[in-house]
C-alpha cells in the first residue's frame, strides 16, 4: 500500500511518502493510523492531535472509517490552509 | 475553465485577456488575488512555502470550479493557485470569473476562494523571525464555507 503524507504530519513522520504492507486485519483508515503508530513515536507524534488528521484515498477526502484494501493510495494531512 | 496549480507567477493581464479574447457579449469580468503579506497576528513574515498535493490539487480546484459553474451562469472561470517558495507581495491565487451581468461574477469569485481555502490542498509553512511553522487552519474558514448552503 502506497502512503503519501503532507506539510507538518510529513515532517513528523521524516518521510514524503512510503509502501507498506497492509495487515490482514486491518481494513479502515483509522485501523491504519492505530497500526502505523505502533511502528514508531514518529507516527505518534503526527497523529498525535486527532482532530487535525485529514485523509485522501485515491486522491478523494474520506472520513476516518473509510474501507481500504491494500491497492489504495492514502494521503495523510492536516486540515488546509491555501488561497 | 483554465485551471492551474503551478510555480510560476500568473500575468493578471494576460489572464483576463484569456477570457475576453474575441467575445464581445460579456458583461462582467471579476479578479480577485490572493497575496503574500508580510505580517501574520504580531509576527514578521519573511518567506512563505507552500507545499501541495500534485493531481489532487487540481482536481479539487477542477470540482469547485465546476460547482460554482453550475451555480452562477458564467461564461468563462480561471483558477491558477501557486506553490513553492513565495515571499512579501508575492501572488499566491488568482481566481477570475466572467459572465454577462455582474452579480454572478462576483458571487462565484467569493464562492470559489471560500471552498478553495478549505477543500483544495495546499499547506502553508511561514518563516517568522521566531522561526518556522505550518499556519493553521482557521475554523472561521469552515464557517464561510458553510455560509453557501
Amino acid at each position: 500500500m502506497n502512503l503519501i503524507y503532507f506539510a507538518y504530519i510529513r515532517e513528523s513522520i521524516g518521510k514524503s511518502s512510503e509502501t507498506i504492507d497492509l495487515p490482514d486485519d486491518v481494513d479502515t483508515v483509522n485501523g491504519l493510523l492505530k497500526h502505523l503508530e505502533t511502528k514508531g513515536d514518529n507516527y505518534k507524534t503526527a497523529f498525535a492531535q486527532s482532530d487535525l488528521i485529514r485523509v485522501a484515498v485515491n486522491e478523494e477526502y474520506v472520513s476516518l472509517d473509510r474501507k481500504i484494501t491494500g491497492s489504495d493510495e492514502i494521503a495523510i494531512f492536516p486540515p488546509m490552509t491555501g488561497g | 475553465m483554465r485551471i492551474s496549480a503551478q510555480a510560476e507567477d500568473f500575468d493578471i493581464s494576460q489572464e483576463i485577456n484569456l477570457l475576453k479574447e474575441a467575445r464581445t457579449d460579456l458583461g462582467a469580468i471579476a479578479t480577485f488575488t490572493g497575496l503574500v503579506r508580510d505580517i501574520h497576528g504580531e509576527k514578521r513574515v519573511k518567506k512563505m512555502t507552500l507545499e501541495h498535493f500534485p493531481g489532487m490539487a487540481e482536481k479539487e480546484l477542477t470540482k469547485i470550479g465546476v460547482l460554482a459553474s453550475e451555480r452562477w451562469p458564467l461564461e468563462g472561470l480561471t483558477i491558477i493557485h501557486r506553490y513553492g517558495e513565495l515571499y512579501p507581495g508575492d501572488n499566491i491565487v488568482l481566481v477570475i470569473t466572467t459572465s454577462h451581468h455582474r452579480e454572478a461574477a462576483f458571487k462565484a469569485a467569493e464562492f470559489i476562494m471560500d471552498w478553495l481555502k478549505t477543500d483544495a490542498p495546499f499547506w502553508k509553512k511561514e518563516e517568522t523571525e521566531d522561526g518556522n511553522h505550518w499556519v493553521a487552519a482557521k475554523s472561521e474558514d469552515d464557517n464561510n464555507k458553510d455560509r453557501w448552503n
